[in-house]
């Protein structure tokens, strides 16, 4: 999307809600040279196999985030051995992968992330009987309009 | 190496056994994306702590891989059931090899 | 709170599509509902009476800029640990004890622990100095460095000035900004009014129209605050790092596409007077953090 059409789209909509709505290719740089894809992070971390959508694993975050430069996030999941998060609209998907040690407390961990646009970030957990399981948050990010 | 990379951890100084207990880290380091471009339209090359690495008297607590999209300045809290009083060992690993530690003793009764 | 007000005949289409300010909702004014209570220890007032000069052009409160930040933005300014320009103010503080320059003096070889000496001395700034000149904190550092120290003096938005005025900020914390604006203060004071209320840039803004006429508004997604002074220097998340007040100024202006002063200008330490006398008997913040 150019500079103009992006003008046009905000001499139009007005407001809070038009932004919250602007489509993603507006931030959305040069698809990732290298690094990997959404696809082959989960694969690298499933080895291919299934992930289920369930409760085992809690992702915490803002629904709108007052700057996509530093998300305040927060994951969870009982039993689990590793987390893998994942932010679907990045220019490239990967955010952290958490291993859990013999003496975490709990296997939890918060962190604060870059996101690019609105989207949805997306946690995996392998639980402790080696099933995967998926949750997904869907974070607006907006944009201020104090850019200086 | 970065400029002025200091971490920063909390760590209470003492707790029972057993007791879980949160760990606050932060540590200075611009995080550089990779995806920035430069005045002249170069792309800043990617400059990241790309692991952390919290142990206790040597054994794992956590071990996280990071990637550019922590946000600069890479905070990370996380938890610890602690069997015995003992030595945190903090490891920060930058994409330039270098390696920041940071050590933290606490009493467990 | 109060009426929409628009910006007046003189905003252009450009402007209205650059700058769309929503009208008032539901969520538009600052948050009644959260206290800012730091390490769960220091309870920081974020309302306060409005300063008499005002006049009443805010209404009867003045609101710190933590009641106008969403809820995950508030709670990292209420743990030191959670706010990351901590890690600027403990780069101050070993800075503050380290000897430097041809004199070989440290800040603390003259003013011993900061934590004594410099308590309440960022509530009280800018403030005229023994020549009649109006200095910021920065130039009473760069001051000490050059003149005790002999060492270059510090760019003012330089990480290391941020540093050492977030430390030394932080031992006012909690003390009311009380400024000086009369006497030998007021003709900077009347200045730095005037520039409040001017208008700059293509979009013909003042800092009036935005935090005075319209605070508690959204411009575009921003949830515009009373643009008050008492955090600085902070963090701010768009940045990722620390921001001064003549940083902010600068932002500030050029959002108006007018071409901006310089940081530690003669115009925006009046500025800084008088947007300091706007927050007087709110409580010191530094370090905020803010969106």
């Amino acid at each position: 999307m150019t500079l103009l059409t992006r003008r046009a789209a905000l001499a139009v909509g007005a407001g809070v809600t038009a932004l919250a709505m602007m489509p993603s290719v507006l931030l959305a740089q040069d698809t990732a040279e290298e690094g990997l894809s959404a696809e082959e992070f989960i694969n690298e971390f499933t080895g291919g196999a299934e992930v289920a959508d369930g409760d085992g694993v809690k992702l915490t975050a803002p629904e709108i985030a007052e700057n996509g430069n530093t998300v305040p996030i927060s994951v969870d999941a009982p039993g689990a051995s590793e987390i893998l998060l994942l932010a679907m609209g990045n220019p490239t998907p990967g955010v952290a992968r958490f291993s859990f040690g013999e003496l975490s407390g709990s296997q939890s961990a918060s962190t604060r992330i870059r996101l690019a646009e609105t989207q949805d970030v997306v946690a995996i957990a392998k639980l402790a009987d080696g099933n995967f399981v998926r949750t997904s948050a869907n974070i607006k990010v907006t944009i201020g309009g104090c850019g200086g | 190496m970065a400029d002025n990379v200091k971490p920063r951890v909390r760590v209470p100084k003492s707790a029972s056994v057993d007791e879980v207990v949160v760990i606050k880290t932060l540590i200075s380091h611009p995080m550089e994306s990779g995806q920035r471009k430069d005045r002249d339209g170069n792309t800043i090359p990617r400059s990241i702590i790309n692991r952390f690495t919290a142990e206790f008297n040597g054994t794992s607590v956590l071990d996280a891989t990071l990637e550019p999209a922590i946000s600069t300045n890479p905070y990370i809290e996380f938890s610890v059931k602690l069997p015995e009083s003992g030595d945190f060992k903090f490891t920060w690993y930058d994409d330039d090899g270098s390696v920041y530690e940071d050590v933290q003793s606490i009493e467990v009764a | 709170m109060k009426p929409y007000r628009s910006l007046g005949a003189a905003t252009t289409v450009a402007a209205v599509a650059a700058m769309t300010l929503a009208a008032v909702t539901a969520s538009a004014d600052p948050v009644m509902d959260d206290e800012l209570v730091i390490n769960e220890e220091l309870e920081l007032m974020t309302d306060t009476p409005a300063p008499e000069h005002l006049g009443g052009v805010l209404g009867e409160t003045i609101y710190s800029g933590w009641r106008f930040r969403d809820t995950e933005t508030r709670a990292m300014q209420k743990d030191d640990f959670d706010n990351p320009m901590f890690l600027f103010v403990d780069a101050g503080l070993a800075a503050w004890d380290t000897p430097e320059g041809a004199a070989n003096q440290s800040c603390a070889d003259c003013h011993n622990s900061i934590e004594d000496s410099m308590k309440g001395v960022r509530a009280a700034m800018p403030r005229v100095n023994a020549d009649g000149e109006l200095w910021s904190l920065e130039n009473y550092v760069n001051d000490c460095r050059e003149t005790r120290m002999e060492a270059e003096p510090w760019g003012w938005n330089s990480q290391e000035m941020k540093n050492m005025t977030a430390a030394i900020g932080l031992q006012s914390r909690g003390m009311p900004v009380e400024v000086q604006i009369d006497g030998e203060a007021a003709p900077f004071w009347e200045k730095g009014k005037e520039m409040y209320y001017t208008r700059f840039g293509q979009l013909e803004m003042s800092c009036a129209n935005c935090h005075e006429d319209n605070f508690g508004n959204y411009i575009r997604s921003d949830h515009l605050s009373q643009g008050q002074v008492n955090g600085f220097p902070l963090y701010r998340l768009k940045d990722q790092g620390a921001v001064s007040m003549h940083q902010r100024f600068v932002g500030c202006v050029r959002d108006t596409r007018g071409e901006t002063f310089a940081p530690g200008s003669q115009e925006f330490r009046e500025l800084e007077l008088y947007v300091a006398s706007r927050g007087m008997g709110l409580p010191v913040e530094t370090p905020a953090v803010r969106h």
